[in-house]
């Protein structure tokens, strides 16, 4: 005769049980709100609530220069915070499209939990454009978590910060953290002590230089050595002078950030003389149109080296990828597939479609063709 | 009407096919203007109409919570019917037709909305924007014309089976929803092709009907238990809302295509059709309703099925705008532009039901004229 033992009930805490009663509520609250998610009404009172997708508002639009700007940012409730010098991914929509651009935080982690970036509008930039002169307060933003390597250590030591134009707002984030600005004057914070600072800031002349007056308040106060260098009056920097422009060198890491070329070129000069560099770039190679392109999956070993005056999705069945499609005409949206990254040319009227990682893009392939290399989530 | 080609004399007789292409490029010419211009304010119009929709759908949920009470069940009713007639029309069907793919929202987009109605999305696309947007009105490959249930053409065989047909109308009307559910499956032509038992057909049904079963439990489950007392009543309300919704969406779309004077055209006169003689089928397939603006936007300004055939995928907020353009093409070209007031076109479509439930020249009726003696060739000779 087999014996059977019943499983022990587990012990019901209020924890349990309270746990249990959430969860039912949410089965009832999503049949209630099927075929939409309970999310989609409560968003429509309170999009930066708890548990809500990621999102802020604009609480103020400060201008810095002429063609710069500080947003303040009220995040929504599950902002996990950041270290100063990382970036936030944002997203925000110009002319009703919605674009994602990434931004240094520019102040420490502030008392009322706001957070701030500052954007100088780029010749042609939509974005960068948008937000330094069109952007009112109470826009709502998306927005994802804090990312970067781009930090100080926490333990102290000698560092060499080099800024060039906008370079200089991860640099500013973390000086405002170590040495914040009261009324009365620079504040001396203990932990900030383990700090030696230079900081070498390019812009093309003195008017253009974003927080200049934060950084001569710091140099001033003996918190940084600040070089304050002009194009227009220094002419360009060149890293050799580097040397001269801070004496120990040597003993100092460097944090860089700012364009392409001075990255580079501050990279070579650094692995010459063996010297540690830690660097930031905001914006990588442009995407240039051209015609066709290496076409990839990522869900999919095939790749295509696709003609730019052939749809996308012939090219790729011909290579025997299985393709979604429907009229293969442009009007059913039945072909849709997301673009990772790359650039397309809508065959139909010549137009231009890039997307780089993170922009959320999704193109019909029956009426692109490539127009430089792409690769499809799929 | 009989198919445009067996027709003697047809409305297109006098275009050339330089006159078609010429048309082709005058409406491409129209769509890049809009897709130039599109933008900020059209995006806050549909983030607008989704917000409203959305605050009203809860609200008269809300309301419905004492739906024991008369008011509250005629009020709560009212509102959700609207609800769902803004979700379907101007709301679901317009962003799955991708018309607001542009703005690059992942919520408002064709490849993720779930609209708020029996048939799942993906498979209405499916018999939508690719079947019915692009056979418009071929006989034998568009199904929208009868939904494979009616005789809505002289050129279908008639049967007497077809006798029934407003009663099959009307009931479909009412339960529009499942009606289109089963039309998107292709219930019948897997029947025919005894594909029915195939894999594939059973995952498709098994996702039609695990939304028809979503649905059900929360209109008439969820919602009424939710409800306490008011457990009967609002069970009614729903009931009511969903065959309000069902009753508006099918008279608004018999109206597109239905009406006396669309043209319907045979299946292979669209073998090697050009995108211009393609923009010409649109526009003699299709018929438009004329009203109020709060009569557009019920109608998910599907009253603009004109210009919503031409331009499946421009933001409905500017068909208006383009329509008196598109009218001055029709003019120019020769062509009858189809419209009417919604009790009109209503009466016209209903009204080719009941005729084309009887027989071709049944009575005398839908009598193919014969073709007119050429005057040139009549035999003079004595």
């Amino acid at each position: 005769m087999a014996t059977t033992t019943l499983p022990a009930p587990r012990s019901r805490g209020p924890r349990e049980l309270g746990k249990s009663l959430r969860k039912r509520v949410s089965r009832v609250a999503e049949l209630a709100a099927t075929p939409l998610v309970p999310s989609d009404y409560l968003d429509v009172f309170n999009p930066l609530r708890p548990g809500a997708d990621l999102r802020g508002r604009v609480v103020s639009v400060t201008p810095e220069t002429e063609d710069a700007a500080t947003l303040v940012i009220k995040p929504g409730a599950d902002w996990a915070g950041h270290i100063p010098g990382q970036y936030v991914r944002l997203g925000i929509d110009v002319d009703g499209v919605r674009l994602w651009r990434a931004y240094s935080l520019t102040h420490g982690p502030r008392d009322d939990g706001y957070i701030s970036i500052t954007v100088k509008a780029v010749p042609y930039g939509k974005v960068s454009n948008h937000i330094v002169r069109d952007t009112r307060p109470g826009t709502l933003v998306h927005l994802e978590q804090a990312a970067g390597e781009f930090v100080l250590p926490t333990e102290g030591g000698k560092f060499l910060f080099v800024t060039a134009g906008s370079g200089i707002t991860p640099v500013i984030g973390m000086l405002r953290n170590l040495f914040p600005v009261a009324d009365s004057g620079v504040v001396r914070l203990p932990r900030s002590s383990g700090y030696d600072i230079t900081v070498v800031h390019v812009a093309p002349t003195e008017p253009d230089s974003i927080f200049i007056h934060n950084l001569r308040e710091l140099g001033e106060a003996g918190m940084i050595t600040l070089v304050a260098r002009y194009d227009d009056q220094h002419g360009i920097l060149d890293v050799a002078d580097l040397a001269e422009l801070v004496p120990d060198l040597a003993e100092r890491t460097t944090f860089a950030c700012g364009p392409a070329g001075l990255l580079d070129a501050l990279e070579q000069h650094h692995v010459e003389l063996g010297l540690k560099l830690l660097t930031e770039q905001f914006r990588v190679t442009m995407l240039v149109a051209g015609e066709g392109g290496t076409v990839s999956f990522t869900q999919n070993d095939v790749t295509v080296e696709a003609d730019g005056s052939r749809p996308i999705l012939d090219e790729a069945e011909a290579a025997g990828v299985l393709m979604p499609s429907g009229c293969r005409m442009g009007i059913c949206y039945g072909c849709v597939l997301p673009l990772r990254e790359g650039t397309v040319r809508d065959l139909r009227t010549g137009e231009i479609t890039t997307a780089a990682q993170g922009d959320g893009v999704k193109i019909q392939t029956c009426i692109n063709a490539a127009a430089g290399s792409c690769q499809f989530d799929h | 009407m009989t198919v445009l080609q067996k027709q003697p004399t047809s409305p297109i007789d006098h275009l050339t096919s330089e006159d078609v292409e010429q048309i082709g490029k005058e409406l491409d010419a129209i769509r890049a203007e809009i897709v130039e211009a599109r933008g900020e304010s059209d995006a806050k119009y549909i983030r607008k109409v989704i917000d409203t929709q959305r605050k009203l759908e809860l609200g008269s949920r809300a309301v419905l919570l004492f739906s024991l009470f008369p008011p509250a069940w005629f009020v709560g009713t009212a509102g959700l019917s609207v609800a769902k007639i803004l979700e379907n029309m101007e709301i679901g069907h317009n962003v799955m037709h991708g018309q607001w793919d542009w703005m690059r929202d992942p919520k408002i987009h064709s490849s993720t909305w779930e609209w708020d109605n029996a048939s799942p999305s993906e498979q209405w696309k499916h018999s939508h924007n690719e079947l019915h947007h692009n056979f418009t009105n071929v006989v034998g490959k568009d199904n929208d014309l009868g939904y494979g249930i009616m005789r809505v053409d002289e050129d279908q065989r008639w049967h007497p089976i077809y006798l029934a047909q407003p009663l099959w109308n009307f009931i479909n009307a009412c339960f529009f929803e499942y009606g289109i559910a089963a039309y998107d499956l292709e219930i019948g032509k897997n029947i025919k092709r005894k594909t029915i038992k195939s894999p594939e057909f059973k995952a498709r049904a098994a996702v039609t009907l695990r939304k028809i079963g979503n649905q059900f439990k929360k209109d008439y489950v969820v919602h009424p238990v939710l409800s306490g007392p008011s457990i009967l009543h609002t069970l009614t309300a729903n009931f009511t809302a969903n065959v309000v919704r069902n009753l508006w969406t099918h008279s608004v779309i018999i109206c597109g295509h239905f009406p006396e004077g669309v043209q319907t055209f045979e299946k292979k006169s669209i073998v090697g059709e050009t995108k211009g003689e393609w923009y010409v089928r649109q526009m003699l397939g299709s018929a438009n309703i004329t009203g109020s603006k709060a009569m557009h936007l019920m109608t998910g300004n599907l009253s603009f099925q004109i210009e919503h055939h031409l331009f499946p995928d421009l933001p409905s907020n500017r068909y208006q705008e383009i329509a008196p353009k598109v009218k001055d093409l029709f003019d120019r070209y020769g062509l009858e532009y189809q419209t009417g007031s919604l009790p009109r076109q209503v009466a016209s479509a209903w009204h080719k039901v009941i005729r084309l439930s009887l027989p071709n020249n049944f009575m005398g009726t839908n009598k193919t004229p014969a073709p007119l003696p050429k005057p040139a060739e009549q035999s003079l000779a004595a």
